[in-house]
């Protein structure tokens, strides 16, 4: 028994004497296009470093100053009121879709692909579409309004109602997604539960909440997951339609690190901006991940 | 008839012959072909100037022998592209358009322009013909550095002025106004809800709506900025009096939305019809006279800037276009930079509407005075205007985070707070940024 695991060992040792050089490209590429720009960001952080000026190293002066911006702080709370409503909003209506798209009707691979459609666009020339169609007089969006007799919106152009619109342009865009994975889900799930569940009189709810439910909830999560990092790192979309306008209403933490560092060019504090933001999509991701796990173990 | 047409070309050519031979001397003294096969790189800001740059390449071309290679990016892209190529040390381009009011103190800084003024002196590389003193005093002033260097040579001169319906003010039974407080009080008279016709629109999209704000202020005979560029005069009650102004434009008498209308948004709303009076850039013209795509072509007045309370002016922007140090051509860049501001290259800008020349020679030119495109009203407007231009921005290196500070304080005033306040808290914000930007 010792003996053999003494072989395993070293025939281990032997493989990775011998092939070790194999991975080396793939660890300096991972080097200089992750760990190296990342060290350099936090190496920024610390500094005052202008474009146009010098530098000087300045310790934690960045982060601390961040903590004290009222204009970060909320670009911080915006994000977060954005992704939370980007993410709910494609998931609920995705998993509805995938669920009804799972049934068979007449046209449904019709159905289907014009469903998917908007994810297929492109994110720039889209927001550029929807631009014209949220101006308050001369938008197709208003036009349908007072035709119906509903009153006109400001849709973007207002700070009550900027973020609730850039929510829907996401949601039509991404939902598709969400409810491609669900879909995928679905379809692999077995027959038997249900044809169980239905001797047992249990209704279409009951089956779809303590049989599908259950069954595609990996899927779900992971739906979630990518759901969560694109909405917390959109800025195509926002940047076209409202610039992080009016005014700020709009100024998500993406926003303002990009205007902080090519408008203002003040690099070292959206260096700090950035490590921040890395932190936060970090923390979110491993709580997720980490449910997930823990539902995996159980 | 053929042997009549032929004397008449004869003794055409030959009236004209002095001017020729003089014109073919002067041509044969400097040497355009200098440079002859060389490339160049040029990045230009997407506008009716870089427009009128591409349209006339060709013969730039054809002049030199040299080739050019440009592209027009949008404004939004190619700031920043040209403040981070320019600070890498290795931009990719030989030639860049910027302008003046946001860009001029950060490339100064840096000191990543080449400085013209050897350039300028050295009759190998300038034609007699360019005549750098035909310049306007405003271009000059705005394209030299506080130290003295010349890093760019101005381009275009976008002076702003009031463009009106005419339709519109004759259903009101109004005249232009002549002063701010007129202008406020017809846009007032001219707004109708109801039939969704609204009397005055400027931009309200934070940053670029700094400008409308300023123009008004130069009617109190202020800046924003001492002319040091060290102290802010934005919460003074003449900068008060002008947001209170700019607040009751957009909030009363704009159409709703307005606060995330920039320039093109205005534009469309003004061609449609559905508004009074634009406050804006001269370049705009062209569109509003097309009949393809604007409603009120027929009915477009210009008007210059009302007076305000203490003083008559209307804001200025200068364009230009310069050389970066890094670059390895810079010969032929500068034969590139010499041909774009030349005399002729600001008769064609001003000829397609594309803005205001900043050379004074321009505006004496007779085919200009008598077959310009767009009428004796605009030129008329124009002219005025560059009478009483001064700045509209201030030059100092956070010019951006200025507008974006005090944009975001004339956003919340159209939503309705207080004027004084937010100019207040805006400048206790900016402060603390120009000191620091002052250290530099």
């Amino acid at each position: 028994m010792a003996g053999g695991l003494l072989a395993l060992r070293r025939r281990k040792h032997t493989y990775v004497r011998r092939y070790w050089m194999f991975a080396v490209p793939a660890a300096l590429l991972v080097a200089a296009v992750i760990v190296f720009p990342w060290l350099f960001t936090l190496f920024m952080s610390v500094h005052d470093w202008k474009v146009s000026g010098n530098t000087y190293y300045v310790g934690l002066t960045n982060y601390v100053h961040l903590m004290h911006d009222d204009r970060f702080l909320w670009a911080v709370v915006r994000t977060l009121y954005f992704t939370t409503a980007a993410v709910v909003l494609p998931v609920g209506i995705g998993l509805w879709a995938a669920v009804c798209f799972a049934r068979r009707f007449p046209l449904r691979g019709a159905a289907r692909t014009v469903f998917i459609l908007p994810m297929m666009a492109t994110p720039v020339a889209i927001a550029l579409v929807w631009t014209m169609m949220f101006h308050p007089q001369l938008g197709v969006l208003n036009y349908i309004l007072t035709s119906v007799g509903l009153p006109p919106s400001s849709w973007v152009y207002s700070s009550d109602t900027v973020i609730p619109t850039l929510v829907m342009v996401e949601t039509w865009q991404w939902t598709p997604l969400v409810m491609l994975i669900v879909l995928g889900g679905i379809s692999s799930l077995p027959v038997d539960p249900y044809e169980a569940a239905e001797i047992d009189g249990a209704s279409g709810w009951q089956m779809f909440r303590f049989i599908t439910v259950p069954l595609i909830w990996p899927f779900i999560v992971v739906a979630a997951v990518m759901r969560i990092i694109d909405a917390l790192k959109a800025f195509d979309t926002i940047f076209v339609i409202t610039n992080g306008g009016p005014g700020t209403s709009s100024e998500t933490i993406n926003m303002l690190l990009y205007q902080t560092a090519f408008g203002y060019y003040d690099l070292g504090y959206a260096s700090a901006m950035v490590v921040v933001f890395f932190v936060l999509i970090m923390v979110l991701s491993l709580v997720l991940l980490g449910t997930r796990q823990q539902e995996l173990t159980l | 008839m053929i042997r009549r047409r032929s004397l008449l070309a004869a003794s055409t050519v030959l009236l004209a012959a002095p001017a020729i031979v003089r014109r073919a001397g002067a041509q044969a003294a400097f040497n355009w072909q200098q440079f002859k096969g060389q490339t160049i790189t040029v990045s230009l800001t997407k506008s009716p100037r870089a427009d009128n740059l591409q349209a006339h390449e060709k013969e730039f071309e054809a002049l030199t022998g040299i080739n050019v290679l440009s592209e027009q990016m949008p404004e939004q892209q190619q700031r920043p592209k040209m403040v981070m190529e320019l600070a890498s040390g290795r931009p990719s381009f030989d030639v860049t358009h910027f302008s003046l009011h946001v860009s001029k103190r950060v490339v100064g800084v840096g000191h990543w322009l080449e400085d013209m003024r050897p350039y300028l002196a050295d009759p190998k590389l300038t034609s007699p013909e360019y005549d750098w003193a035909d310049m306007s005093a405003g271009a000059l002033r705005a394209a030299t550095q506080p130290d003295g260097r010349i890093d760019s040579l101005p381009v275009e001169s976008d002076v702003w002025l009031v463009y009106y319906n005419k339709q519109i003010f004759a259903d009101g039974g109004v005249s232009f106004p002549k002063t701010f407080d007129e202008m406020l009080a017809t846009a007032r008279k001219l707004t109708d809800p109801a039939k969704g016709v609204y009397g005055f629109v400027a931009r309200g999209v934070k940053n670029a709506n700094v400008p409308v704000w300023t123009s008004l202020l130069l009617g109190q005979d202020q800046e924003t900025v001492t002319p040091d560029g060290k102290t802010l005069l934005t919460d003074t009650p003449a900068a008060i009096w002008a947001g209170e102004m700019y607040k009751s434009l957009l909030r009363e008498t704009a159409p709703p939305g307005v606060v995330g209308f920039n320039w093109n948004e205005c534009q469309t709303s003004f061609m449609q019809g559905k508004v009074g009076m634009w406050l804006d850039g001269v370049g705009f013209a062209p569109p509003l006279l097309d009949p393809k795509v604007s409603k009120i072509a027929d009915h477009v007045g210009f008007g210059v800037m009302p007076a305000g309370p203490r003083a008559h002016n209307c804001p200025v922007f200068t364009d230009a276009i310069g050389i970066p140090a890094r670059s390895k051509v810079k010969g032929p860049a500068y034969l590139y930079c010499q041909w774009a501001t030349s005399k002729q290259m600001a008769l064609n800008l001003v000829n397609m509407g594309g803005g205001a020349s900043p050379r004074q020679s321009t505006y004496k030119d007779p085919t200009l005075m008598k077959n310009n495109p767009f009428g004796q009203e605009w030129l008329a407007t124009l002219l005025t205007s560059l009478t009483i231009a001064r700045a509209g921005l201030p030059e100092i290196v956070p010019v951006t985070e200025f507008r974006d500070v005090f944009g975001i304080a004339l956003t919340n005033m159209i939503g309705g707070a207080d004027p004084a306040t937010e100019l207040r808290k805006a400048t206790a914000t900016f402060r603390p940024v120009l000191e620091s930007s002052l250290k530099t």
